[in-house]
């Protein structure tokens, strides 16, 4: 195949991972990696390179439409991305080190339980009023907009949520991947911060994350421009698309036909991985 | 006399202030970016498009674009690949030019935990950069 064929197929596949990633809200940087070492047979460490530049693209690109909203917390951001920073530049160390293999595996059962965790219903939170000493001492509770004015939220769990956020920047660092879901998983879940406002402050804390691992990559040459270019240009211009054609759509058939496809990819992912293939 | 619940208020304003500043920060910074990569894309299909593709084996060590000097050098002889690479430079620093918005944003508010707590954040992003780089 000729760089241009390769080039403008990538530019492609990649495209549609974004504009499903953003209709699904799962995020394109899961589908991306598994497209380029499954279909088009590129080294597991070039993938997650170029993965890992187009997750900076795509959350950066959509941040500027979320903050107008008024959702995110930029305390609770910036306090937090201490910790999936340090984790980020961990995984990448990790990944550095551990066979592509290993990697491969990893990943497969991050899709699948992503995939899990996009289709399973959410538990609602009963919301938590008591204050919580140390959220005070950091200034963390804000107020986000609702259809019945604004409404105060307290932020609890600080410890635990702190420590998740170190292994969603692990994950990222290792994978390639923003790990939006696991960032999402312990703001809401664990910290009892509003689903709104949790989305929408992950999605800001994303690129700085993959801005702390993409320093070793780059250093290690898992950055290929040949590969990353199509990637972050692809990548870009769908979820551009698809962050605008959201409102429109009905996304839950849509969520449940990409869970599957992200299902098939896991499985692949851990087999090719058991296998030494990739 | 300010209540409590005023002055709060007031510095939510001006964090509101402060996101929509970054939003278009943060966009210019992408789209930028992504206008420099397509440009290094154009020069480096021009020159290499019909050449065959292969990214099977990892040769990653070997490359000149793994340091911010060699990708610089590259990108003023106009070399396709290092203009991509300068353009993905940019997209890198995009979130860390935030970052540092983000500390003399906190800094005009006299909040001084938090410009301490982004400034944590900027050395561990100084370090991945700077640090870990092959020399």
């Amino acid at each position: 195949m000729t760089v241009l064929h390769f080039t403008m197929l990538i530019a492609l596949g990649s495209f549609a991972a974004g504009f499903l990633g953003a209709l699904t809200g799962l995020g394109g940087g899961v589908v991306v990696v598994p497209l380029l070492a499954l279909v088009f047979h590129v080294d597991m460490r070039y993938a997650i390179g170029a993965s890992l530049v187009s997750v900076i693209a795509t959350s950066s690109g959509a941040a500027s439409a979320y903050v107008r909203e008024g959702f995110s917390n930029m305390r609770i951001g910036m306090f937090l991305e201490i910790a999936t920073t340090v984790g980020a530049i961990a995984g990448a160390l990790i990944a550095t080190r551990v066979s592509t293999s290993t990697i491969a595996i990893v990943f497969g059962f991050v899709l699948l339980y992503s995939a899990y965790l996009s289709v399973r219903t959410r538990p609602p939170h009963p919301s938590d009023k008591r204050r919580d000493t140390l959220a005070l001492a950091l200034h963390l509770d804000g107020d986000y907009p609702t259809p019945q004015g604004q409404e105060h939220y307290t932020v609890h769990r600080i410890p635990l949520g702190f420590g998740l956020m170190f292994g969603a920047g692990t994950l990222s660092g290792l994978l390639g991947i923003g790990s939006g879901a696991v960032k999402v998983l312990a703001m809401d879940q664990a910290m009892r911060i509003p689903f709104k406002v949790s989305t929408t402050t992950s999605n800001f804390m994303i690129g700085v994350t993959a801005a702390a691992s993409a320093g070793v990559y780059l250093a290690r040459g898992y950055i290929d421009p040949g590969i990353a270019m199509p990637v972050v240009l692809g990548a870009l211009a769908g979820s551009m698309l698809g962050a605008k054609v959201l409102v429109k759509a009905g996304t839950k058939s849509l969520r449940i036909v990409f869970s599957l496809v992200i299902v098939g990819l896991g499985i692949e992912m851990i087999f090719n991985g058991l296998t030494g293939r990739l | 006399m300010k209540s409590p619940v005023f002055s709060r208020n007031d510095l939510r304003m001006n964090d509101q202030r402060m996101e929509v500043i970054i939003g278009h920060l943060l966009r210019a910074g992408v789209l930028l970016s992504a206008a420099v990569v397509m440009l290094g894309g154009i020069i480096y299909l021009v020159h290499h498009g019909h050449a065959v593709a292969d990214y099977r084996t990892f040769q990653g060590e070997l490359s000149p674009l793994r340091t911010i000097t060699g990708i610089l050098h590259g990108a003023l002889r106009l070399s396709g690949r290092a203009v991509i690479q300068f353009g993905l430079l940019l997209l890198i620093a995009t979130p860390i030019a935030r970052v540092i918005f983000s500390a003399v944003a906190f800094a005009r508010e006299r909040d001084f935990l938090y410009v301490g707590f982004t400034i944590v954040v900027l050395v561990v992003l100084a370090y991945s950069l700077f640090g870990a780089s092959p020399h």
